[in-house]
């Protein structure tokens, strides 16, 4: 059945990141696989429907030992989502897609004994161990203090962007929560990109070529013209973006 | 040591080698040994406006590629004694350049002369970026128009992150030439105003060279407009900017105002 829509709607980009597992194998390989295999055996299951990432930065291997390190490790049950550290021109449509700019997490202990290798369906009480409990942490943010130029991106996916200069037309600043300009906003900002609908933009004058907040965006030419020039602060109602003059 | 000056825009046909000639000859005349260099690999126009089109032997590429030695490149003006062009190369690329280099000949230019001047060519590729890399200061060349504002905001960007002097830590000295500047279009609107770009690029401003046929009739004989013509109107602008860069301070005057209106701006430092 298909929908045909009447109105135009703009399509949602957001991004979203994933915790994965990061195997690095080590040489020799047939060692390695050996204490994978060893791990598997006291926990069966533990590397289902878990994301894996093969880091092989710094391994002296070439694009065949690559691609039968895949296929050794598929014929264990573990699939690989991406690769880390491997040269592009190797990554075929045949291997995983290349994996770039991971940010370190806390190490995943793998399980001891059998027991505890909980099987897949207990996974629903999981998530109330991965986040800490009101953990009060201060929210961080990026401050700028240059302008930002042409073709320059400022990307902080961690929290909010305040940038004590303007931003020129043809750069843009992409945050993970609020962005503040004190100075005029020529270019593109984009806010709350990592599904934070709650995020702001703000700025002492609005010439933006685009704004966006949670993946709903505006450009220019749909901005109504009045606030042009104007100290503003842009938010999220519903899907809305709306946007108000300051003091 | 010398100062090793580009003159950059990212944009083309804004002026550079015709300022970077102007400056060059304006410096040369206050006794300052000055070497014009041609970044512009295989579109190469320094020679012409220097009027030494006929004395090209040796070029850049050469010098990099050890064909030929330095001062056999080197072609000395024929008015002013100390003032040289090393021209560029016209019938290779900007690929014959490579970073070591370039490295090496800023080095020896450095040593014997007081200004080094580098016409980079238009764009963001690997000429632009080899021209600047040296770098002690730029020189952003800048018509009063959006297209041209923008590029040179890029131009800035790379300034401050592909430089030697970036690299390092240290802050680009940069400075904002207007050139191609009507009074009459300015008065219409029909360009942008000077403080708008300057609050645009938050640089200091250097000069103002007003739009003139003397610019243009200077590049047909050949000669530098500082050199051709030096009581014309952007010969003394150009005069004003050397000056500037030797430490002066001068008010910038906006062609078609009032003398002073517009020194308040002038030295206006980068946000």
């Amino acid at each position: 059945m298909t929908n045909v829509l009447t109105q135009a709607r703009p399509i949602r980009l957001k991004g979203r990141s994933f915790l994965a597992l990061v195997l690095t194998p080590e040489l020799p390989f047939e060692d390695w696989v050996a204490r994978l295999d060893d791990l598997a055996a006291r926990s069966a299951g533990f590397f289902l429907r878990r994301p894996i990432v093969l880091d092989v930065s710094g391994l002296p291997i070439d694009r065949a030992q690559l691609r039968e390190m895949v296929d050794m490790l598929a014929t264990r049950n573990v699939r690989i989502m991406g690769i880390e550290g491997a040269r592009p021109s190797w990554l075929d449509s045949g291997l995983p897609p290349a994996l770039t700019d991971g940010r370190p997490a806390s190490d995943i202990e793998a399980p001891a004994t059998q027991a505890e290798a909980a099987p897949a369906e207990d996974e629903a009480d999981e998530p109330a161990t991965d986040q800490p409990a009101h953990e009060v942490r201060g929210a961080p943010s990026l401050m700028v203090t240059q302008p930002v130029r042409s073709g320059q991106s400022v990307i902080f996916p961690e929290g909010d962007v305040t940038v004590v200069g303007s931003v020129a037309s043809g750069a843009e600043i992409v945050a993970g929560g609020s962005i503040h300009v004190y100075g005029t906003l020529r270019g593109r900002a984009m806010a709350g990109t990592m599904g934070n609908a709650a995020a702001r933009i703000f700025c002492r004058k609005l010439e933006a070529e685009l704004i966006a907040i949670d993946g709903f965006y505006k450009t220019a030419e749909d901005m109504e013209p009045d606030l042009r020039g104007r100290a503003v602060q842009i938010w999220l109602e519903g899907d809305k973006i709306v946007a108000g003059t300051l003091g | 040591m010398g100062k090793v000056i580009v003159v950059t825009s990212g944009k083309g046909g804004v002026g550079k080698t015709t300022s970077t000639a102007a400056l060059g000859a304006a410096l040369a005349q206050g006794g300052a040994k000055v070497v014009v260099v041609d970044f512009d690999v295989g579109l190469r126009n320094l020679d012409l406006v220097m009027g030494a089109e006929r004395r090209v032997v040796y070029d850049l590429v050469n010098v990099i590629q050890g064909d030929a030695k330095l001062t056999q490149a080197l072609i000395r003006d024929k008015r002013l004694q100390t003032l040289y062009l090393l021209p560029a190369s016209q019938t290779r690329d900007k690929d014959n350049l490579t970073p070591e280099g370039v490295e090496k000949v800023i080095a020896a230019l450095r040593k014997n002369f007081d200004w080094v001047i580098c016409d980079s060519p238009a764009g963001i590729e690997r000429g632009a970026t080899l021209a600047m890399r040296h770098a002690d200061i730029a020189i952003v060349v800048t018509n009063p128009e959006v297209s041209s504002v923008r590029d040179s905001d890029r131009i800035i960007g790379l300034l401050d992150s592909k430089t030697v002097k970036a690299e390092r830590g240290e802050q680009m000295d940069k400075h904002l030439l207007l050139t191609r500047y009507d009074p009459a279009r300015a008065e219409r609107g029909d360009m942008l105003k000077v403080d708008d770009v300057l609050e645009i690029l938050s640089i200091p401003l250097l000069g103002i060279i007003p739009e003139s046929m003397d610019v243009l009739r200077a590049s047909n004989v050949g000669a530098p407009v500082t050199l051709s013509d030096d009581r014309s109107a952007p010969a003394l602008a150009y005069f004003d900017a050397a000056r500037r860069l030797n430490g002066e301070t001068i008010p910038v005057t906006v062609p078609g105002e009032k003398r002073g209106f517009f020194g308040k701006f002038f030295g206006r430092k980068a946000a």
